[in-house]
Parts: structure tokens; sequence; C-alpha cells
């Protein structure tokens, strides 16, 4: 790892002007699990380091049945997956946690990190993108809010600019009708990135489908909707002949790349059966 | 530049002066003459470096040494209560053939502490699910599955759990 110029700012105000004045020069350390290995193969440089840790607030975890879930940057991967409120009202999330990396991975990474890093293929963004989070965005005195499916811009990039700092990340409540699912498709069980991930929130009474939201992960150059399938779902009974039509519907929308770790054209495949599945495991199909 | 940092290693004060851009594993192995905790992929791959900070298991490759500044950690060299006498954990891997070469061991053992510090009973897929992030490329797996639920036994038999 090269030498940087390591920095502990104690407030939002500080470490924002911080990053603004140092620019696309500096990083912010959270976890560190991303950036660290990154900074030692040297895929990134960065002269600045900004350690967030100091910063009061961004440990804060809450969820009641009204607001939903928010939790601040600092909150780690473990502690969500441990939470009792993730694993009872957010099941497609509690699944996308508990198989990133491993244990210790998952005590120093944050999801906020995992989040920011903005890979096509991280865990945590396709049952974020499904249930509706927003990010809240600090700079320069003022907070923003902005939509998950809003924030990514590209492979490693974001909406951010420097001087932003995401301070923590809030989702609805899910409701009695809500039905939540993730698959992540792999080559393992464990330590492994996702060949392709599929997250399903949708709203449904007796097969029929109110709403839904479908986040396709690994297979686009960012986590993305499946929009017209979603469309094509919503205010429709859902039967094995829609399913099929909601499968391929997927596989047209996903734009994968091949690499070492799956093709291309099987990766498309594996939206369509992993959407289909992914919708009965929210309707309450046995996984 | 260096820093120092106060730490607590295996319950006693330590301070080691560090380069900013050192790792806690290159700390504890350089600088803190310990070097029980393996440096294997150092990218948090193999778990090899696995040790305990402020009770969680972390892989020591992926902290910054001026991260662990006021934290408590442990690591292989702590764990024996005395000299000539090896942990129930060390004990049941040399009783059921659970290293071979060794280097991946005490990233293991630290990993199946921390499990049995926090669910003395595990079944057998919640070790594995704990060691998801210990890799061993001599021998299987088995035999450390089994040391860690014959370990877990004996702890519970005793009392000391």
């Amino acid at each position: 790892m090269k030498p940087f110029e390591y920095y502990e700012p104690a407030t939002l105000a500080e470490a924002s002007e911080l990053l603004r004045r140092l620019g696309k020069d500096a990083s912010i350390i959270a976890g560190g699990t991303d950036l660290l290995v990154e900074l030692k193969e040297d895929l990134r440089s960065a002269h600045h380091i900004v350690n967030i840790k100091k910063i009061p607030g961004l440990t804060d975890f809450a969820y009641d049945p009204a607001n939903g879930l928010r939790f601040g940057a600092l909150v780690t991967v473990r502690e969500i997956e441990t939470s009792p409120a993730v694993n009872g009202n957010y099941p497609n999330l509690a699944k996308a946690v508990s198989l990133l990396g491993s244990i210790q991975v998952r005590n120093r990474a944050t999801v906020v990190g995992n989040i920011c890093r903005a890979s096509p293929s991280a865990d945590t963004i396709p049952p974020l993108i499904a249930d509706g989070a927003s990010l809240s965005v600090y700079s320069g005195g003022t907070e923003r809010s902005i939509p998950l499916d809003e924030f990514f811009t590209g492979p490693g990039r974001t909406v951010l600019v420097p001087g932003d700092i995401v301070t923590g990340i809030s989702m609805p409540a899910p409701r009695p009708t809500s039905g939540r699912a993730y698959i992540k498709h792999g080559r393992r069980k464990a330590m492994e990135l996702a060949t392709v991930g599929v997250a399903v929130s949708m709203e449904h009474v007796a097969g029929q489908c109110s709403d839904i939201r479908i986040a396709l992960g690994a297979v686009a150059p960012t986590v993305i909707r499946a929009r017209r399938t979603e469309d094509l779902l919503r205010g429709r009974m859902i039967d094995a002949a829609l399913l099929a039509e909601a499968a391929e519907s997927a596989m047209q929308e996903a734009t994968p790349i091949g690499n070492v770790r799956a093709s291309a054209a099987y990766r498309r495949d594996m939206v369509g059966v992993l959407t289909r599945r992914a919708i009965g495991y929210a309707m309450g199909g046995v996984q | 530049m260096n820093r120092l940092v106060s730490m607590t290693v295996n319950g006693e004060p330590c301070e080691l002066s560090v380069a900013l851009n050192r790792t806690l594993l290159d700390a504890l192995r350089n600088e803190g003459s310990l070097t029980g905790t393996k440096k294997g992929c150092d990218v948090g791959d193999c778990g090899a470096c696995t040790v305990i900070m402020d009770g969680r298991p972390v892989n020591a490759c992926l902290v910054l040494a001026a991260e662990a500044e006021g934290a408590a950690i442990e690591t292989i060299e702590g764990l024996q209560p005395a000299y000539d006498k090896p942990h129930a954990l060390q004990q049941k891997f040399m009783e059921f053939g659970g290293a071979q070469c060794g280097f991946c061991t005490p990233g293991i053992i630290m990993m199946a502490k921390a499990l049995l510090d926090e669910n003395p009973d595990p079944s057998e897929d919640e070790i594995r699910f704990a060691l998801a992030g210990n890799i061993c490329r001599c021998t299987g797996y088995t035999k450390i599955i089994d040391a860690v639920r014959a370990t877990a036994e004996e702890l519970r038999r005793a009392g000391t759990l």
C-alpha cells in the first residue's frame, strides 16, 4: 500500500469541507474492506484517506412499523444481518447481507460503503432498490435525499461529487401485503461475487399483483430496475403463463457482459430463471 | 509518517509506532513481533489473519493499524491459558488432525473461538457458515468441523462457556 495522508474529521462539516478541498484525490474510508484491497492492488490511487468513523451520529439504527428502516453510514453489514427488525421485515436484504463476503468482512464492511463502491454485482443494492430505499447525502451544511435507483451512473460511479458524504439510508416499512425475495446466483455458496442477483419487492393479495419492483444485479453497468417487466406484472393475476412472459421480458431488459465468472448468454438465461423464481418466493413460495 | 497506536493485545497494553499505511496485520507481525497471525492473501479472502477485535472476528489485513487505537485485540498467542496448556480448541485440532501445514490454523481457531463465544452449541451448518471466510488448501474441512464440534461439547460439559 502506497503512503497516504490520513484524516479523522470530527464533524460532517469538517469532513465535507476537507473532501471538497482535496477533490478526486481523496477517498472516504468507513469499513475499508473494498478500499484497502483496491489500494493494495493499485486499482485505485488515493493520496488522502478521510476516515469518517470519528463523526458522531453515523451509527444510528432505527426501525418502526410506520416509518420503516433507517440506519447510518457506519452501520456494518453484520449488524444488519443479525438485526431482528431486518430479518423480520426485510427478508430480501437479510438474505443479501448474509451472502456478502465472510463474517470477518461483514464485521468491518458497511452497507452504505457497499452501495457507494457502486459495483454492478454488489449484494446489498438489488434488495434496497427493490424496497425503494433512499440515501441521505450531506454536503456543506445541507442534506438532500437521493432515491437509490437514481444514484448510480456506471460501474464504480455515482452522482456524488467531492464534498458529498452519504450519511445514511432509509426505506419504507413493509405492509401486510408485501412480499420480498433476493436470489444470489454464483458458482459456490460462500465467498462469491454474484454472477446474477435478482431482488423482488411486491404487493400482492390472493395472487393479484398490485405493485412490484424488480432489481437486477451484475447484468448491466449498474444494478437496474426491470421496469418493463414491472409494468407487465402490475395489476395482473400472477399465473404460470404471465411468469413465463415476465421471465422473457426481464431477460430482454438485462445487458450483461461475459467475463471470468459467467458468459453473457448464461447470465441472460439466469435472469429469466431467477426472476420467475424470485417472484414465486416473494409470493410465499418455499425457498 | 508514523503514529503511536495504543491498544490492548491479549489482555496486555501495547503501544506501537506504525506508519499510517500499515495494516493491523503487519503491525502485529512486525512492530508487535506476534507472528502467530498469518499473512495469506492480504486482501480479505483467506481468513488466515483473523483476529478478534473488540469481541468481533475481523481480517487484520483489512484494518488500518491506526484504526486499532483503543481496541482490544485477541490473537492466537493469547489463547492458551498457560505456557504448556493448549486451549480446548488447540487440543481438539491436534486430536482430530484438524491441521496439516498449519498456516490457516491460527485464523480458523480464532474464528472458531469467536463462534463459540457467541454460540456455545453450533450445528454443523452454523460452523460451516462461520468458517466460510477461512480457507484451508491442504486438507478437507471435515476434521476442522469435527474439532470445533468436539470443542463445543467439551466446553459445554466443563461449563466454561
